[in-house]
């Protein structure tokens, strides 16, 4: 019951027995958020939101659309920082680090915090260098073998090697959907991040495709954080441990994702998840 | 009655068909009007090249006798150790080539005949000889240029007096229009017959050289910084709308601006392809600016985030990913601009380069003139042969044009990227 220690997270936490088989190996957040809140020019587009994200638990972030849920995952790794207008206040910690703090790198940053998009942007180069793209800038490799072994194991975790061993050097741009997908979490992975956050990664692809990435990140649960928003509440509660429900820019209901759809604490939450507004 | 009238469907209505109708005969015609913009564009294209191949063809010939000339009377040395062309040139003319072919003319084509070889002709026998000296010894044949008058009177032109001779000589088989290669080879001459476009060519050269140099980097990096780091604001647009409004400022005004600053600055450079190239640089970046801009807003913002997100930075951004992929585009724009300054004339003629320059620049800082201004100068040239050479400039100029967006194009495909 590690889970107990942390009685501050705002996880209310009745069905405890789930907390058993889901292997907590430390009580300590990977990502910690308090009270942020994120502006566009004088809009509030995040009001005060608290989250603890854990590197053994998927979280999804759910919520009708406009309701902030994909401005506070960029907030995250400070992608909101290339919109002039943004702004964000509070704290969010990694680690226990604010990465708002001034002495915080945003490159660096980001070589921890990966990021997976909605459209597949593999970059319009070979599906080799899509995936040593990162290992070469962030100088992780000393030689080729040493990179060749990277991208290898990068493709392999995103279940991609099979299908591409024998023709790494075409473009990343010629494979279909669903591969450009898991070669854009190669990608994400190949510079060894802590935490991977998805931005409705399978929104644009079929559903045999989305079947694989959501098995994918299954697989990779545990050794990165992975933080998912969706529009698909199945897919939210197939893929994640932990949901949090956002709507117009608040924080409505964050726990375990069986709590939110089976026993949801707010009324709005359960209009949402019944399909009544969204 | 009413169930027929309850079968008719609503696209089935004589006024739906009629609009129908209507629709298509809309479509129908704007396909025709486009083709008839088509076809005119082309026709007046064909019409203006038929023409100038027609007129250019006589500039790339030469109207030449034929000389032959037995060395083996006056056998003329050449000193082996003498290497240089000049040197041979001018030890020939001690030797008194001039007379020997003089001598040797007028045996061949009698006194009235020798008299219309031109006077520089016993130059290009001595420029064979040094490249060729085994021509020096026994019975050569020469086709040596004509006169500028005998030329005109052999193309059915000119002083009456001359045709006959100019008749009489074509029927003996010692005159005769040549291709005259050389043409492309030498430089301006006051006699057609004489003149070549070598020097103007690489005068344009160099000039675009120096161009390119300047513009192209400076373009690039200044389109870069207003697309990726200036922040928005009144100041970025008012460089934005200065940026716009040079590219649309008379080419004249450039000229001025070069012969104010950069002549102030270098006074010795009169002339020069340098402060040509300079000048022309100051027309061509705005041009490359705006194109370079539009090309990177065109780069997906994926692409951007993409990056960003796996840790680069905006740096590494800017030239791993977007740089590369707006290249195509920045080309293109480039070529545009290059082809603009090829063709422009009027800043030139205040910066000094439309001298009667009679030597090919041999660098940066010699006198020098361009293409456009040689076909400038030629075609105020009253003699015939001048206007024969002025179509032959320009389709040199055209040739020029051609193979720079061929390369243009050959560099865009190469570096062009789906995605």
């Amino acid at each position: 019951m590690v889970m107990s220690e942390t009685t501050a997270s705002p996880i209310a936490s009745p069905a405890q027995k789930s907390l058993e088989h889901e292997n907590v190996a430390t009580g300590e957040p990977k990502m910690r958020a308090r009270n942020v809140d994120v502006y566009y020019g004088n809009k509030k587009a995040i009001d005060g939101v608290d989250i603890d994200v854990y590197t053994e638990y998927v979280t999804a972030f759910i919520g009708p659309s406009g309701c902030g849920k994909s401005t506070f995952l960029r907030a995250l790794n400070r992608m909101n920082d290339t919109i002039p207008s943004a702004r964000v206040t509070g704290t969010i910690e990694l680690d226990g680090e604010d990465i708002y703090a001034s002495g915080m790198d945003v490159v660096q940053l980001r070589a921890r915090v990966g990021m997976v998009f909605q459209k597949p942007n593999p970059f319009p180069k070979s599906i080799y260098d899509n995936i040593a793209y990162g290992p070469k800038i962030h100088g992780l490799a000393e030689n080729k073998p040493e990179l060749d072994e990277i991208v290898e194991q990068s493709l392999r975790r995103a279940g991609l090697w099979q299908e591409v061993k024998d023709r790494l050097a075409d473009s990343g741009t010629a494979l279909s959907g669903g591969q450009q997908q898991r070669l854009c979490i190669a990608r994400a992975i190949a510079v060894d991040p802590e935490v991977i956050l998805m931005d409705e990664p399978c929104s644009a692809l079929d559903p045999i495709a989305t079947a694989k990435i959501e098995e994918l990140i299954d697989e990779l649960r545990g050794r990165y954080g992975i933080v998912i928003v969706t529009h698909s509440m199945q897919q939210a509660a197939r893929v994640s441990q932990r949901t949090a429900f956002f709507h117009l820019g608040h924080l409505v209901e964050y726990g375990h994702t069986s709590d939110i759809f089976t026993n949801p604490r707010e009324q709005r939450t359960q209009d949402y998840i019944t399909g009544r507004y969204g | 009655m009413s169930d027929a009238a309850a079968n008719i469907r609503p696209t089935r209505t004589p006024a739906f068909e009629a609009r129908l109708k209507k629709r298509y005969a809309a479509e129908r015609r704007f396909k025709a009007i486009g083709l008839s913009a088509i076809l005119f564009s082309v026709a007046v294209l064909v019409f203006l090249l038929v023409t100038m191949a027609m007129n250019g063809i006589g500039g790339f010939q030469r109207t030449e006798l034929r000389v032959p000339v037995d060395f083996s009377a006056t056998p003329l040395t050449l000193t082996a150790d003498v290497q240089d062309e000049r040197d041979v040139v001018q030890s020939l003319e001690r030797q008194g080539l001039r007379d020997i072919i003089d001598v040797n003319a007028s045996a061949a084509l009698g006194e009235e005949g020798a008299a219309q070889v031109n006077s520089e002709a016993w130059r290009i026998v001595a420029q064979q000889i040094a490249a060729d000296p085994s021509l020096a010894r026994g019975e050569q044949v020469f086709w040596l240029p004509t006169s500028e008058g005998l030329a005109t009177a052999y193309a059915g032109d000119g002083s009456a007096d001359l045709q006959p001779l100019a008749r009489q000589l074509a029927d003996e088989g010692a005159l005769a229009d040549n291709l005259d290669l050389g043409f492309l080879e030498r430089s301006d001459a006051t006699d057609p017959q004489l003149a070549g476009i070598w020097g103007a060519l690489k005068g344009s050269i160099l000039t675009m050289i120096v161009t390119l140099a300047l513009a192209f980097p400076i373009g690039v990096l200044a389109a870069l910084y207003l697309e990726e780091y200036a922040p928005k604001n009144r100041w970025t647009d008012l460089l934005e709308v200065s940026i716009n409004n040079l590219a649309a400022v008379p080419s004249i005004i450039f000229g001025l601006l070069g012969l104010a600053v950069f002549l102030w600055i270098f006074p010795s450079y009169r002339s020069a392809p340098l402060i040509g190239g300079m000048t022309l640089a100051l027309m061509t970046m705005p041009v490359i600016v705006i194109a370079g801009r539009n090309a990177i807003k065109a780069v997906p913002p994926s692409i951007r985030d993409g990056a960003l997100a796996v840790g680069a930075s905006p740096v590494q951004v800017v030239f791993h990913h977007v740089l590369p992929l707006a290249l195509p585009g920045i080309l293109t724009g480039t070529i545009i601009g290059m082809a603009r300054a090829l063709g422009e004339t009027a800043p030139l003629l205040l910066i000094g380069m439309r001298a009667f320059v009679s030597s090919p620049p041999q660098g940066f800082t010699d006198n020098a003139t361009v293409l456009p201004m040689q076909i400038f100068l030629w075609s105020d040239e009253i003699d015939r042969g001048f206007v024969e050479r002025t179509s032959a400039a320009i389709i040199v100029l055209l040739v020029f044009l051609l193979l720079m967006n061929g390369l243009a194009i050959y560099l865009r495909n190469r570096f062009e990227k789906k995605w």
